[in-house]
């Protein structure tokens, strides 16, 4: 590779030092800069760029005060603009999860003396709750009751579910009208646009006001109509949308492209920090999920956005009890070596249920996008809530929220606990407190609720294939929780039946002895869902630590990491690509993933433009093209850059220009330049030679040209020409021959020859 | 009512209620009612399981201080009081009324304003300015296909409610914009 020769000027900027007077005096071009939509950065050039802002601020700081001030507002502006993120972000979490709490219980009934109560609210207070019926209270009604007055039989049991379908309906409904009209950006998860947007990436409006309020908005409702999605994936769009919002507050966040991604990447960290009440996790999870470059500054910025943003959530106070989470379990029993065996089981189940939910739910996107089923998304949506609420209304586990469904499921059985799940049969005479006693038998409520289990397990499965992608903000965090909580719990009770009536075999006699803690189905719930989401998101330490800052228990360490190891080798024998990257694959963003390896034995010659039969390569000569040419050759082509050469025998290379900035430039200096016509001839060169006096006025464009554009000769391997775009983020290198331009190759070239490689469709490389 | 004064309002409304849920947590006097410590006391023996509820400050919050009247006396007191188990709880009952009214309010006016746009505006301006305005730009290919075609974009008038209807207008066609890649052509987020 070789790096052209000549002083690292960026478009835009001042050149100390030779230059014509007329250079100096010229003012630069407005614009010139910005990128286009739907365009990849130039992450060297951001770089630069904040580079010379930083020194000038650093030199400038020596001359008075008011410029010290301004260095050292400069350099403590990153850390204000993650505190406000962090502020903003907890908030909106805290709002989200009580709106959602209340919302969800509007669909069963309504709180009557102080309607804004959800139920557990409501019966707070209230001292008719008896310790059989713990949830009833006086003053919550079903609807039902309220608007027949009877609260048992037949007749309440119909309106109850009729009510409770009309209402998820309405929800829904409300969900994708108002996604519809106001912010279409603010569908599906999100996580896969943040990956390609933090990549360098440009999607204007994806992270705007607008995709915040409705992105909030509707997530409530969507999460309240009883759909099978989670909030998670949305919250780390809300919380970049914060970033985005507070660093266009500060211009040297809101004009560097590269240094906007720097905050958003700690925004993300943030996001997830409030959606698990987990900030080491939050700050993992960008690292190794969301993030492209993670330097290390951000590493400690992040830590600072996900902690202020706990805090935030934390004096919000949603659950009540001083968690963050719904689902915080505090037990503490130890596991025991032979348990490893259902464990890594577990694992196995959740890398096959994390392949089979990536092709299912990839396959069903596709048909979306291809046929006619995406013409309807209102309808498509309206469906899929109607459908989940008539099947998850008769069973009493998808009757309730998910995350009060993983809440139950986790939860160990103590005598807190009134549910079918936790109806064991009880020695009447143990005068010891009921968590001490060894495993009990299992009482006839538990076999009905393996049974409602299993069928839950089943729906979940189903319809949350159908459910993610739809046109309303979805999360996948809590439904594969659930899937694998599920899972987990019905071995958990198997394992712990099994040990109660066979311990009198090898591997449970010293297992379990009388007065021991024995098995805990809550734990085996625990590791499901870990395996379960490590098998479809394919992250491994940022999972484990999530689980464990969620359950706060250090000795479980060991077993989630076996399941999720597990679960991750099992789904990669399958395909390498989670949930995530399989989306980007899917709608053809330009993302060049620092995870693949590319270890395929072809040159720089085999991928680049333009190839044989094709027209030669569109270049400008450093002078000589007229302006109505240089128009012509913008107005025919759509490439998104030239090379610059000598001249057209020659073939050296000068430079290379973007057709933005080309384009710009033609168009101010026609507007503000007088004598600028079009047959002014253009001139890349730093002196300009004397011209007659009836020649039109020559148009300068030096300033917006690119000295030194990455180069490559025709035999570098590939593999080389891959690691450069992905370490440097090129987005295009030319390529040459003994010093003489040859061809292009642009990161869509890149991508495409790629996927041929591995025998995918080079044309689903949509975006440059 | 043009956008204009819609768009500002609803910003000004979402800072005020920014405020004032971070209000409410601050200074959420700490009502009687939102600090409990329940008990659950399990059967026993022929005692019926009971739940007891008291507001009760956290040191106070174990079972001798909450469990009254105590059903079993003397030597059961200590075993009974071993089966329960005590949670002292808190909750700020300020923070949930202002953040569900400050949600139910937003929800009605992005319903509201929705309404207004979807079927009020069309027939507003089909009134008043007539079937032919409808058809302005419809075929906004905002691309970069003719960039040297008619560039004369600027208003002439330098009306600052003008410029700001402009910026309402330009909001309008880049939703439409997105709608037509997500919804239409299917082009980003499947």
């Amino acid at each position: 590779m070789a790096a052209e020769a000549g002083p690292s000027t960026t478009p835009g900027e001042e050149m100390n030092g030779s230059g014509n007077l007329m250079d100096i005096l010229d003012e630069p071009f407005p614009d010139v800069g910005t990128y286009e939509d739907f365009h990849t950065i130039d992450w060297l050039r951001e770089k630069s760029r904040d580079t010379d802002r930083h020194r000038k601020i650093t030199s400038k700081s020596k001359e008075s005060i008011c410029d010290f001030i301004k260095s050292l507002l400069d350099a403590w502006s990153g850390w204000l603009v993650m505190l406000l993120i962090g502020l903003l972000s907890g908030t909106l979490a805290g709002v989200i999860d009580l709106a959602v709490d209340w919302m969800t219980d509007l669909k069963e009934g309504v709180c009557l003396s102080v309607f804004w109560y959800s139920h557990e609210q409501c019966c707070w207070t209230s001292n008719e709750t008896t310790y059989d019926d713990r949830d009833k209270c006086p003053q919550w009604q079903k609807w039902a009751e309220l608007m027949t007055g009877s609260s048992e039989g037949a007749a309440a049991y119909v309106l109850n579910y009729f009510l409770y379908v009309l209402w998820a309906l309405f929800f829904s409904f409300l969900a994708v009208s108002l996604v519809r009209v106001f912010a279409p950006y603010a569908c599906g998860s999100g996580i896969p646009e943040i990956k390609t947007i933090l990549s360098g990436f440009i999607i204007r409006g994806y992270l705007g006001k607008w995709t915040l309020l409705i992105k909030t908005v509707t997530l409530v409702l969507a999460v309240s109509s009883g759909l099978s999605l989670g909030k998670e994936g949305p919250l780390v769009h809300v919380a970049c949308c914060c970033g985005n919002l507070f660093s266009s507050l500060f211009s040297k966040y809101s004009k560097n492209e590269g240094k906007r991604r720097e905050v958003l990447s700690a925004a993300a960290a943030a996001g997830v920090s409030v959606a698990f009440g987990a900030p080491i996790g939050g700050v993992l999870f960008s690292l190794e999920e969301v993030s492209y470059y993670f330097p290390l500054k951000t590493l400690w910025r992040s830590f600072f956005a996900a902690l202020v943003a706990a805090f935030t959530l934390r004096s919000i106070n949603p659950f009540g009890n001083n968690r963050l989470v719904l689902f915080y379990v505090e037990y503490h029993t130890p596991w025991y070596m032979a348990e490893l065996v259902p464990f890594v089981l577990l694992g196995v189940f959740g890398g096959l249920w994390g392949t089979l939910f990536i092709r299912a739910n990839i396959a069903w996107c596709r048909r979306r996008k291809t046929t006619r089923l995406g013409r309807y998304p209102v309808l498509e949506v309206l469906v899929v809530a109607g459908l989940t609420a008539l099947l998850a209304f008769p069973n009493p586990y998808t009757r309730r929220s998910t995350s009060q469904l993983i809440s139950e499921l986790f939860n160990d059985c103590g005598s807190l606990a009134s549910s079918q799940l936790c109806d064991y049969v009880n020695d009447p005479n143990m005068t010891r407190p009921v968590d001490d006693i060894p495993d009990r038998p299992a009482g006839a409520g538990v076999y009905a609720a393996l049974w409602q289990l299993a069928l839950a397990l089943v729906f979940k499965v189903v319809i949350t294939i159908f459910t993610f992608g739809m046109k309303i903000p979805s999360g996948l965090f809590i439904p594969s929780m659930a899937v694998g909580a599920i899972a987990g719990r019905i071995v958990g009770i198997a394992v712990e039946q099994m040990a109660y009536h066979h311990h009198d075999w090898i591997i449970f006699r010293s297992w379990c002895r009388p007065g021991a803690d024995c098995v805990t189905p809550g734990l085996y719930a625990m590791v499901g869902a870990a395996a379960c989401l490590g098998g479809v998101t394919r992250m491994t330490v940022s999972l484990v630590v999530i689980m464990f800052e969620l359950t706060g228990g250090l000795e479980y360490i060991v077993p989630l990491m076996a399941a999720a190891v597990t679960s991750k080798w099992v789904a990669d024998a399958f395909g390498k690509e989670g949930i995530y990257e399989a989306h980007i694959q899917l709608n053809g963003y330009p993302f060049l993933d620092v995870k693949d390896e590319f270890t395929h034995r072809t040159l720089a010659a085999d991928v680049m433009r333009p190839r044989r039969g094709e027209p030669p390569l569109a270049v400008l000569t450093r002078e000589g093209t007229t302006v109505e040419d240089v128009e012509a050759l913008i107005n025919e082509t759509d490439y998104n850059g030239f090379p610059v050469v000598v001249s057209r025998e020659s073939e050296r290379l000068v430079g290379f220009v973007q057709r933005r900035d080309l384009t710009l430039a033609i168009k101010t200096a026609r507007q503000k330049q007088e004598g600028v016509v079009s047959g002014s001839v253009v001139y890349f060169s730093e002196e300009v030679p004397p011209l007659p006096a009836s020649a039109p006025q020559p148009l300068k464009l030096r300033r917006i040209l690119n000295l030194s554009p990455f180069t490559v000769t025709d035999h570098t391997p590939m593999e080389t020409v891959v690691d450069i775009f992905r370490k440097l983020g090129l987005r295009q290198c030319l390529v040459t021959r003994s010093g003489r331009l040859l061809g292009i190759i642009t990161k869509k070239d890149v991508l495409r020859h790629m996927a041929q490689m591995l025998n995918q469709d080079p044309d689903s490389i949509m975006f440059n | 009512m043009s956008h204009v004064c819609i768009n500002v309002c609803i910003q000004l409304y979402l800072l005020v209620c920014f405020l004032m849920i971070l209000s409410a947590e601050i200074s959420a006097a700490k009502n009687a009612e939102d600090i409990r410590c329940k008990c659950i006391c399990p059967p026993y023996k022929d005692v019926n399981g009971k739940i007891y509820n008291q507001n009760v400050s956290l040191k106070d919050c174990n079972c001798l201080h909450v469990v009254k009247p105590m059903p079993v006396e003397g030597k059961d007191v200590e075993a009974y009081c071993l089966h329960c188990e005590c949670r002292y709880e808190e909750r700020s009952s300020g923070t949930i009324k202002v953040t569900i009214i400050v949600y139910l309010s937003l929800l009605g006016l992005l319903l509201l304003y929705m309404v207004y746009l979807t079927l009020l505006e069309p027939t507003l301006k089909r009134r008043l300015f007539g079937h032919s305005q409808l058809i302005q730009s419809d075929d906004d290919d905002v691309g970069d296909r003719q960039p040297f075609g008619n560039t004369r974009d600027v208003p002439s008038h330098s009306n600052v409610l003008n410029k700001v209807e402009h910026a309402q207008q330009r909001w309008w066609r880049q939703v439409q914009e997105q709608r037509k890649s997500v919804f239409d052509r299917h082009v980003v987020l499947s």
